[in-house]
């Protein structure tokens, strides 16, 4: 393994190379900005998870099948498992934890309270990301636009008719 | 994952530079493919250049009627796109009909292209081989093939080629351009595919530190009465077992130009250029189009696990003809309960 260091180009230019060790990487998570020290293997769901503790978005897979990651980059909805943490530099994270305001649960989180959409629990942050996600796509017109449009996110309780129910109670009281 | 070191490109020259001068460097587009096979540990590069910073994410319509793709365009916003829907309506099916859409914000159009196989035997790191550890031997061959090709195989590899969208380029003539240490190439979506024969490890012609710039895609007008038919085992976020990209055009019952490419089947996205040549000419009827279809598949070499493919993939073709024929023009197959891209 060659000795890491800074790459000068033909054109001139200088690219940092940072790593293969820790690096200092700045996130902006939730409204907020962090400093880490990662390697720059580490996926933006451990570093979450693992740095700085918010562990809403879930490891079901590690391979992008389930969506239990699912987070908003630059207010996408992206899989944190298979994203590297330090290419989210200067982009904008939100995670479940960034959902309530004031103290208040995000109403697609109430309503998934109210029609019961979840039982073990563990796919729930990724759903109402992407659910959340869904309506202000405009993805959420009938119950087969919202079974399409959800399907990469899997619920290994099956509790979907009640997912898709609280989804059409937020698309229709928005 | 083996560890590795990270490069953000701020100019497309620059990252050319940097990767193609260094063979264990890597370009990171979206990763979607890339990390899992990195922690997979099939991909092994030492270091990334991540080239998501670079201005080449356009999608614009030429005022021939064609329309211009970034390589790093995103999936979801090709497909959303006013101009591809209009014009190229099979593209747009093609790529709603991939991924989920958490993938699709993430992978880039040349990413798209690039991405690996699916065959199990490449993707757990150990077994024999030849595409990811040369001469090593197939394990699919005489392993679990349900999923692979039956056209385009050769004895050392039968994977098959798992994109979507390129399904739709290719039968519309796309032109792939690219940036290489030895200056700017263009190629032929169709020679931009390589079949397997005795060197399935190499999958295109590009040289390492070659970069897709963009996507062509010539104007076809007989595209806005076109569609992709994507048939799986089930209704969404699953890759094909057989597709069909097609476009028609009609005139006084006879058909009078066709576009036609199969996935899902092949080695690589599969222009079904005899099957055109059948139907050119030919009235639109169902004995013509099954006609065609058993013309293409001719050459088939099913395992006994995918032999259902030969038939699922001339059934499909019909199916998708006769719905451009009846004006029913979204691809994803009947009584899927997906959602219809119009």
């Amino acid at each position: 393994m060659s000795a890491p260091g800074p790459t000068v180009t033909q054109r001139g230019a200088v690219l940092a190379e940072r790593g293969p060790g820790p690096v200092r990487v700045r996130l902006s998570v939730n409204g907020a900005e962090h400093t880490l020290d990662i390697e720059p293997r580490v996926s933006l769901l451990d570093a979450l998870r693992e740095r700085l503790d918010l562990t809403g978005a879930k490891k079901g897979c590690d391979q992008g099948t389930c969506g239990a990651c699912t987070v908003w980059v630059d207010g996408r909805r992206a899989l944190a498992c298979l994203t590297l943490a330090i290419s989210c530099e200067g982009r904008e994270v939100t995670t479940v934890e960034g959902l309530a305001e004031e103290g208040e649960l995000h109403e697609m989180q109430r309503a998934f309270i109210a029609e019961d959409a979840f039982q073990c629990g563990y796919c729930t942050p990724g759903q109402i990301m992407s659910a959340v996600a869904l309506i202000e796509e405009g993805h959420a017109g009938d119950d087969a636009e919202i079974k399409e449009w959800m399907s990469g996110n899997i619920c290994r309780c099956a509790a979907y008719p009640n997912i898709r129910a609280a989804i059409r109670a937020v698309r229709d009281h928005t | 994952m083996r560890p590795i070191t990270y490069v953000r490109a701020t100019d497309t020259a620059t990252a050319v530079t940097a990767v193609s001068s260094d063979p264990t460097s890597d370009f990171l587009a979206g990763g979607t493919t890339e990390v899992d096979l990195l922690r997979q540990n099939v991909m092994n590069p030492r270091r990334l250049v991540d080239i998501n910073d670079l201005p080449l994410t356009g999608i614009v319509g030429t005022p021939e009627g064609g329309v211009r793709i970034g390589a790093l365009a995103r999936m979801s916003d090709v497909a959303a796109a006013p101009v591809v829907r209009e014009r190229f309506p099979l593209i747009a099916q093609a790529l709603e009909l991939g991924a989920s859409p958490q993938l699709r914000n993430m992978a880039s159009m040349g990413g798209n292209l690039l991405q690996r196989v699916r065959c199990s035997y490449f993707r757990d790191a150990e077994s024999p081989c030849n595409k990811r550890e040369p001469g090593t031997g197939c394990s699919a061959v005489e392993g679990f093939s349900r999923g692979h090709a039956v056209l385009g195989t050769s004895e050392h590899c039968i994977a098959t080629h798992p994109s979507d969208v390129a399904v739709a380029l290719v039968a519309l003539d796309a032109r792939v351009h690219t940036l290489g240490p030895k200056g700017e190439r263009s190629y032929a979506i169709d020679d931009f595919f390589l079949l397997p024969g005795d060197a399935p490890h190499r999958e295109h012609p590009m040289e390492h530190g070659e970069l897709i710039t963009e996507i062509e895609v010539p104007a076809t007008p007989i595209a806005r009465h076109s569609l992709y038919l994507k048939v799986r085992d089930r209704a969404s976020y699953e890759f094909a077992l057989v597709s069909v990209a097609a476009a028609l055009s009609v005139m006084d019952g006879v058909i009078a130009d066709v576009r036609m490419a199969l996935g899902g089947v092949a080695t690589k996205p599969w222009r079904a250029r005899r099957a055109e040549d059948f139907l050119i000419g030919a009235a639109t009827q169902r004995n013509d189009f099954a006609m065609a279809a058993r013309v293409e598949m001719a050459d088939a070499r099913p395992t006994a696990m995918n032999a259902f493919k030969v038939e699922l993939a001339q059934r499909a073709v019909v199916r998708a003809l006769d719905m451009l024929c009846d004006g029913n023009e979204t691809g994803a197959a009947p009584g899927s309960g997906s959602g219809s891209p119009t």
